[in-house]
């Protein structure tokens, strides 16, 4: 995935795309946000400077579904195998009725992707009847996070094996980057040099976050803004 | 019946006054018992925990009493391994039935607790049966609950010596067997806890994505894995002398010999000491030349209130500190200085697990975070309390019925 900030208006439409594709639910009080549910989330930057040099812009968090060797943070510590990565394509998923929510994922993510559900799962009338049924609702005590809609991978890949072509090579857009008004969002094969997602993440204006850390994010931020790009690693932030 | 099921020859404080100890310990457990209940009916919600704080006081004092809990495993190993090398250490065997006491009540206490830290309890086993090999958190699983039921069979032929008992002679045979062949287990046992104290310093270590908790490795592990054993050992002895201690104090008997204490205070002075030295060179290493490569500085790694007094405390004030007491012949000789130390010690130990799982969480990672704090609710405090009355709670009625010390009768004869 990658995610253009300088394009990006911070609309949110990502983030409510995401919740209501997902089943992610949420509470009346939605206050503490440390215990909100949220697998796009939307942090806001700014580059410390006061009026009128004051510059601010929105990031976009999914989970970064991190191509480190041998393991992602949050795969590499679950005691029960809850969460995996498919080595097909790259997606670290999870596997909701395994989860015994210890939460050692959660402490191991650096990117605060992962959300534990405090509460029991509820949606007002006549939401629950609303719900996908493509994605299963997550009971309390478990562990959530982004899945990069694996489920339209699913369903695109039947459709190609329906189809006649190669289930391999399904194309398929998740709910943020379809929702995106700006177009901001964009997601394909990053291994593909010719895919639109694999050209742009060799943008020279494309970075990572936490890149030093060595987790590999799959998604790539653009910016052509030279303190946005500081904020995106510690490493960078001091060398300038 | 009370005062038939006293060893022989042993003077105990009568049985209302114990009654009314025991009542104590009693509302403490009841009191966490109820909260552990609502933690499990009605959710996680209740603590002090969020997507921020994902481990906090269940975690931190699981490992906290596991590494003083090491006690047992480690005196164990020193008396039934090692004494046939060095004769000294025989004089562990006095304290030895304490240390088997203690460890048992740590490491059962710690499971009970682990149980309210998981939001899914029921899946507690999913452990053993889908155990991601390279999660140290399997690790533990196995080595914990396994170290358990090797403490239950050291603990039985203990209750088996009770005099009602004893006087039932397939237990009194039993019992004794199972001393015979005490050796088998203290060595498995040792086994056992070496792997799961290293593998609870792996726990933080592993975690490549956190600066704060990441180590680089020896061998497969991270180093904290070895930095975790040698600390649990530098301090669990320490913690069973200073509850042998304070059974004294309570009681107003002698019940061990002072040169055990002494002996304790060597071993503990020349295992801290090796510990602390590679402690330092962990801390300089990661502050100094690991983290710089990160992009970060020691400084940003303590903040308000998980500040820089957290270093200065674990590794100055209750590491160097009691080492040096510890490995001076004077400081041995002062009840005051010893017993000082060793709750120092302790305290330094568990400062480290403190400091290995909340404020190594707390630091924030992405250069846009914010630090946050984590406070505990009585939903957290009061299972851990709970757990320590537990603890108390079976080391007084061990005290009381069963002959723990076998040089109690000759320490207080008048």
């Amino acid at each position: 995935m990658v995610i253009d900030l300088d394009k990006c208006t911070g609309c949110g439409a990502c983030s409510v795309a995401c919740q209501a594709e997902n089943n992610v639910s949420f509470r009346e009080d939605e206050s503490i946000k440390l215990r909100s549910i949220a697998w796009m989330s939307l942090f806001q930057l700014n580059n410390g400077s006061n009026y009128p040099d004051y510059k601010y812009a929105i990031l976009p968090r999914p989970c970064m579904h991190c191509d480190s060797p041998h393991h992602a943070p949050c795969t590499f510590v679950c005691p029960v195998n809850a969460t995996t990565r498919d080595e097909n394509n790259g997606i670290v998923t999870h596997i909701y009725p395994r989860c015994i929510g210890c939460r050692y994922c959660i402490v191991a993510c650096p990117y605060h992707a992962r959300s534990f559900n405090w509460w029991d799962p509820k949606w007002p009338e006549p939401m629950e009847s609303m719900l996908s049924p493509d994605v299963s609702t997550r009971m309390r005590g478990v562990v959530e996070k982004c899945t990069f809609c694996h489920h339209r991978l699913l369903k695109a890949r039947s459709k190609a094996y329906v189809d006649g072509t190669d289930p391999d090579k399904a194309i398929y857009t998740p709910a943020c980057a379809d929702a995106c008004p700006a177009k901001a969002i964009v997601f394909g094969n990053l291994r593909d040099p010719h895919s639109e997602a694999g050209k742009l993440s060799k943008d020279p204006n494309a970075f990572q976050l936490l890149k030093k850390l060595g987790t590999e994010p799959k998604v790539y931020y653009i910016s052509t803004q030279d303190w946005i790009k500081k904020l995106s690693d510690n490493a960078v932030t001091q060398k300038s | 019946m009370d005062r038939a099921l006293i060893p022989q020859g042993l003077k105990r404080c009568s049985l209302p006054v114990f009654g009314l100890w025991t009542l104590v310990l009693l509302i403490v457990i009841g009191w966490g018992v109820f909260a552990g209940g609502v933690v499990l009916l009605k959710a996680m919600n209740v603590t002090g925990l969020n997507d921020y704080f994902g481990f906090g006081a269940y975690i931190t004092a699981d490992l906290a009493i596991i590494a003083l809990g090491a006690g047992a495993f480690f005196s164990g190993f020193l008396y039934y391994g090692l004494s046939r090398f060095f004769p000294a250490l025989k004089e562990l065997g006095k304290i030895i039935n304490l240390a088997v006491v203690v460890g048992f009540v740590c490491y059962t206490g710690a499971l009970a607790v682990l149980v309210l830290e998981i939001g899914q309890p029921l899946r507690g086993w999913f452990g053993y049966w889908h155990a991601n090999v390279h999660s140290m958190l399997t690790e533990v699983i196995f080595c914990i609950s396994c170290y358990a039921i090797v403490l239950i069979i050291e603990y039985v032929p203990i209750i088996l010596e009770n005099r009602k008992l004893g006087e039932v002679k397939p237990l009194n045979v039993f019992g004794h067997s199972m001393h015979d062949i005490m050796a088998i287990f203290a060595l498995t046992g040792t086994f056992l806890s070496f792997f799961h104290q290293g593998s609870l310093g792996g726990v933080a270590g592993v975690l490549f994505a956190r600066p704060y908790a990441y180590r680089t490795g020896l061998f497969i592990w991270p180093w904290t894995f070895f930095l975790f054993i040698l600390s649990a050992i530098a301090s669990g002895p320490a913690f069973t002398a200073l509850i042998c201690r304070a059974i004294e104090k309570v009681s107003n008997k002698k019940v061990v010999d002072r040169s055990v204490y002494e002996l304790i205070g060597k071993i503990e002075g020349v295992l801290l000491s090796v510990y602390i030295i590679l402690k330092i060179a962990d801390t300089a290493y990661w502050g100094f030349f690991q983290s710089p490569r990160l992009g970060l500085k020691l400084g940003d790694f303590y903040w308000g209130p998980y500040g820089i007094w957290l270093l200065i405390a674990e590794i100055g004030i209750c590491g160097v500190l009691p080492a040096i007491i510890l490995l001076s012949p004077a400081g041995r000789k002062s009840n005051f200085l010893l017993f000082g130390a060793f709750l120092l010690d302790i305290a330094g130990v568990s400062l480290n697990r403190f400091v290995m799982t909340i404020p190594a969480i707390a630091a924030p990672v992405m250069p846009f975070d914010k630090w946050h704090v984590y406070i505990p609710t009585l939903y957290e405090t009061a299972p851990i309390l709970a757990m320590l009355a537990y603890c108390v709670l079976i080391i007084s009625l061990s005290y009381r019925y069963l002959p723990l010390f076998p040089r109690e009768k000759e320490l207080n004869r008048t």
